[in-house]
């Protein structure tokens, strides 16, 4: 389980890294893929089988094929690639990673003297459900209304 | 009958309130109708109670309607004060004005603004009622400046022209000279007396201070500046010859009825002060004698018939004042009534005289119509007369009391004869060459005119013509009010001293006469003579107080403004708006409308803040 | 069984993080941004998980479903905006809508 997760841990931050550079998008969506995968495996490898599968099923699954149906239709090219090339030069690279940069030594720094092991015993579909149905049932229906929300303002907003 | 009284300003108001509710949209039939009716009901109401209260011997009546505003101790009511000094006063109000109600509805008979006009002339007239009728100085003072700014109103009423607009301003502001002077004085009055109940007042003011003590001395001064502002006297009488901007029927009201009558009645009625202030009530006959005279010089030299009339009202009221001076209380009143009734007369025989000419103003471009308007004729001819104090025209009995007063006067009597008998001399001049000038002398062409006058402007004129002639036969009920002012009792004058007050007007008429009508003197050879022509050029200015106090007071007063354009103050504020204006701009600028940019300061914001967290 | 330490897998949520951040601070093309963004959104749900882990509860778990309906939507309505965005003025540029220009 531990060899999974520092596997998983690295295919993720590369293929992340794949998502930021990449210049071709659909390249850039497999590496997105690719890396949401990897969580999902971070999360099976932590415990969590039903949230990874999740993570493979919707976010992996839906969301990315709705990018792709997207990018489809945007009908992006050979151009759009060579602009991507031209936007991405140094000097706009180094002050948003240098930005980053700080944010994640503060993390690492703010993590110094955190020394607990987590033994990964398996919370499964049981308890989130329980939990889910039991004292979050509010937040249930209100991601419910979140989300009939968000199909009411896409399907607005796409129309012609 | 008597418990209606606050019935009397009522009426007026109620007109007032349905003619701006209305905002002019009623036919003229009506607006005559509420205009002049309002202020008829409330004169016939007038005579009833004065009927009523006669009948009854009291001294005087109060009615409370209601408590005004209570503050622990400080209650002032809406309660209205009848006694004599009132019921005069009240008298002439609703019965001149009445009069002048009913000849304005002939007179503004063409003026786009019917409604507007009887409007502003009802509240007037209410105000005037309020003014003489509250039983406490704050009432008083609430009809104070009701009438100040009816005023206003009305003289800057064709406000199309901006000297209308500029004149009602001056008469507004300076009249506001005096009011505040009387603020004061019934601030101290209050806080000394602790009353606004002016017959409580007066009794405590009795009590508590002796004869020449400063606070009366300071109180009555105080009043004094409020009634020599309202007044038109010296030094603060320059308003009212440009109040004459209004149409003639104001100039009437204000003249006649209201307004400058109201600083007669404001030293009378509380002259219990003035009498505990003898320097200032000396003062009082000085200002007004100063203002006779100067007002009589003044009236000389004008050319503007409206003009001659309001120096002469300026010339009559520094008479009231010299009474008042000389404690000669009910002569004082009764000179305000014959006043009002033949300067009524004079002024709106003049409004008809100028509707006659198409608004003309010049005395010396009319000329010989005496044959064209023989209404306006006869008005002129007994007014003139009562005003030059001809003997049994009305004029002639107030001034013969007044004049005999100041004779009374212990100290400066006789100065203050002279003075008024000369007063009364150039009375004669100017009130007779008016007529000679307008009615005889030589034609300007006005054969063809007509007189304009239908029945509702020679009614007034005939029933004022009665008043102005035998208005001297009426006793006003004032013994009872000025009971303590009775310290002038009938000494024995001497034959001469009767014949030279009556000779005088008759000289002056005589004078004018040989200038103006058998030109036995040449006016224009006189004015060759230098000395002669820059007098006349000085009292014509109004002996250049205008200039003066453009001078004194209004250049050096536009000079601060100037040179405190960029006021002191104003800069406070305006560093902080262009501090506020600075940041905004070096904020704007930070609205790139770019979204990584926003997003990135975020980023740097997050980072920032967490760094806070770290460190600290 | 062997215990992952807990700080490990915080750190490849931050690194997760500011890798997603370095995405939505660089690029220009609206769509990567949106990318960029759902890997912020991945990144905090790993570190939900994470703690969920450490204590064996399911809370951190049911917090994460939260975050994946939000990231639902927000990808429904972001792509329909960019969709918008596209028939409006002809580019995904985000540069280009700088209208707002205080």
């Amino acid at each position: 389980m531990m060899i999974l997760f520092y596997i998983a841990g690295t295919v993720a931050v590369v293929s992340t890294v794949g998502v930021i550079v990449q210049s071709n998008i659909v390249h850039a969506l497999i590496y997105l893929i690719l890396s949401l995968l990897a969580v999902a495996v971070v999360f099976f490898s932590l415990g969590a089988p039903f949230v990874a599968v999740l993570e493979a099923i919707i976010y992996a699954g839906a969301i990315m094929v709705l990018f792709l149906f997207v990018i489809m239709m945007l009908n992006m090219g050979q151009h759009t690639i060579d602009q991507e090339k031209t936007w991405m030069a140094a000097k706009d690279w180094a002050l948003p990673a240098g930005l980053a940069a700080i944010l994640l030594a503060q993390l690492l720094y703010v993590l110094r003297d955190f020394q607990v092991d987590i033994v990964p015993n398996e919370v499964g579909v049981l308890e989130v459900s329980a939990l889910l149905f039991g004292p979050y049932v509010l937040a249930v229906e209100l991601a419910s209304i979140l989300l009939l929300a968000g199909l009411v303002s896409a399907y607005h907003l796409a129309k012609k | 009958m008597q418990d209606l009284i606050w019935l009397l300003p009522t009426f007026p108001l109620l007109g007032f309130l349905c003619l701006v509710l209305t905002g002019g949209s009623l036919p003229r039939k009506i607006v005559a109708v509420i205009g002049a009716g309002s202020v008829g009901l409330s004169f016939l109401s007038a005579v009833l109670i004065a009927a009523q209260f006669l009948a009854s011997g009291e001294d005087y009546f109060v009615k409370e309607v209601w408590v005004w505003m209570a503050v622990g101790e400080f209650t002032p009511g809406f309660n209205f004060y009848l006694d004599g000094l009132s019921l005069v006063m009240m008298l002439i109000i609703t019965g001149v004005g009445f009069l002048i109600h009913l000849y304005s509805t002939g007179f503004m008979a063409d003026d786009p603004a019917y409604s507007r006009f009887f409007a502003y002339m009802n509240l007037f007239v209410a105000a005037m009622l309020m003014l003489v009728l509250g039983d406490n100085l704050l009432l008083l003072y609430l009809g104070w400046e009701g009438v100040g700014l009816c005023s206003y109103l009305l003289i800057g009423f064709w406000y199309e022209n901006p000297d209308n607009g500029y004149a009602a301003r001056k008469a507004f502001v300076v009249t506001r000279v005096g009011d505040t002077a009387m603020a004061i004085g019934l601030f101290l009055l209050f806080t000394q007396l602790g009353t606004l109940n002016i017959q409580d007042m007066l009794g405590a003011a009795q009590q508590q201070w002796a004869i020449g003590s400063p606070l009366a001395i300071a109180a009555a001064l105080l009043l004094l500046g409020g009634a020599v502002g309202k007044s038109a006297q010296l030094p603060l009488q320059t308003w009212l010859p440009d109040a004459m901007a209004g149409p003639t029927p104001i100039s009437a009201l204000i003249h006649a009825a209201t307004m400058v009558t109201a600083g007669v009645y404001l030293v009378a009625r509380t002259h219990v002060l003035f009498e505990l202030a003898p320097t200032v009530q000396m003062l009082v006959a000085f200002v007004g004698l100063a203002t006779l005279l100067m007002a009589g010089f003044t009236a000389m030299t004008q050319r503007d018939i409206k003009r001659i009339l309001a120096y002469s009202t300026i010339s009559q009221i520094g008479y009231m004042f010299l009474a008042l001076g000389a404690g000669a209380w009910s002569a004082a009143v009764f000179h305000l009534m014959t006043h009002a009734f033949f300067k009524a007369l004079l002024f709106l025989a003049a409004g008809t005289v100028i509707l006659s000419l198409h608004h003309e103003h010049d005395i010396f471009k009319m000329g010989g119509i005496r044959k064209q308007l023989p209404i306006a004729f006869w008005s002129f001819i007994i007014g003139s007369a009562a005003l030059a104090a001809l003997p049994f025209t009305s004029g002639f009995y107030s001034k013969d009391e007044i004049l005999l007063a100041a004779l009374a006067v212990e100290g400066p009597g006789l100065l203050l004869w002279i003075g008024g008998v000369i007063g009364a001399f150039f009375t004669g001049i100017y009130s007779f060459r008016l007529v000679f000038v307008v009615f005889f002398g030589d034609s300007q062409g006005h054969q063809e005119v007509k007189e304009e006058a239908g029945w509702t402007m020679a009614a007034p004129l005939m029933l004022l013509m009665v008043l102005a002639l035998l208005g001297g036969w009426i006793q006003v009920p004032l013994d009872a009010v000025f009971s303590s002012g009775a310290g002038h009792e009938e000494a024995p004058v001497s034959l001469l001293v009767h014949a030279v007050m009556i000779a005088a007007p008759f000289l002056g008429i005589g004078v004018s006469y040989l200038f103006f009508m058998s030109k036995v003197f040449d006016v224009d050879k006189l004015m060759a003579n230098p000395l002669a022509s820059s007098l006349h050029r000085f009292w014509f200015s109004g002996w250049g107080m205008d200039a003066l106090y453009q001078r004194i007071f209004v250049n050096p007063f536009l000079y601060l403004a100037r040179i405190n354009r960029n006021d002191l103050i104003d800069s406070f504020y305006a560093l902080l708006v262009s501090i506020t204006r600075t940041a905004h701009l070096m904020l704007a600028r930070t609205q790139t409308g770019y979204l990584g940019w926003y997003a990135l300061s975020m980023a740097a914001g997050l980072v920032l803040i967490i760094s806070l967290g770290v460190m600290l | 069984m062997q215990s992952i330490p807990i700080e490990h897998g915080l750190i490849l949520a931050g690194v997760l993080f500011a890798l997603g951040l370095v995405g939505v601070l660089t690029r220009r093309n609206i769509v990567f941004v949106l990318m960029s963004l759902e890997v912020m959104l991945n990144a905090s749900g790993l570190a939900f998980v994470v703690a969920s882990a450490r204590w064996g509860h399911a809370d951190g778990q049911v917090m994460f479903l939260m975050i994946l309906t939000l990231a639902a939507a927000e990808v429904a309505v972001g792509l329909g905006l960019i969709i918008q965005m596209y028939r409006k003025f002809k580019t995904v540029d985000i540069d280009v809508l700088s209208e707002m220009k205080g």
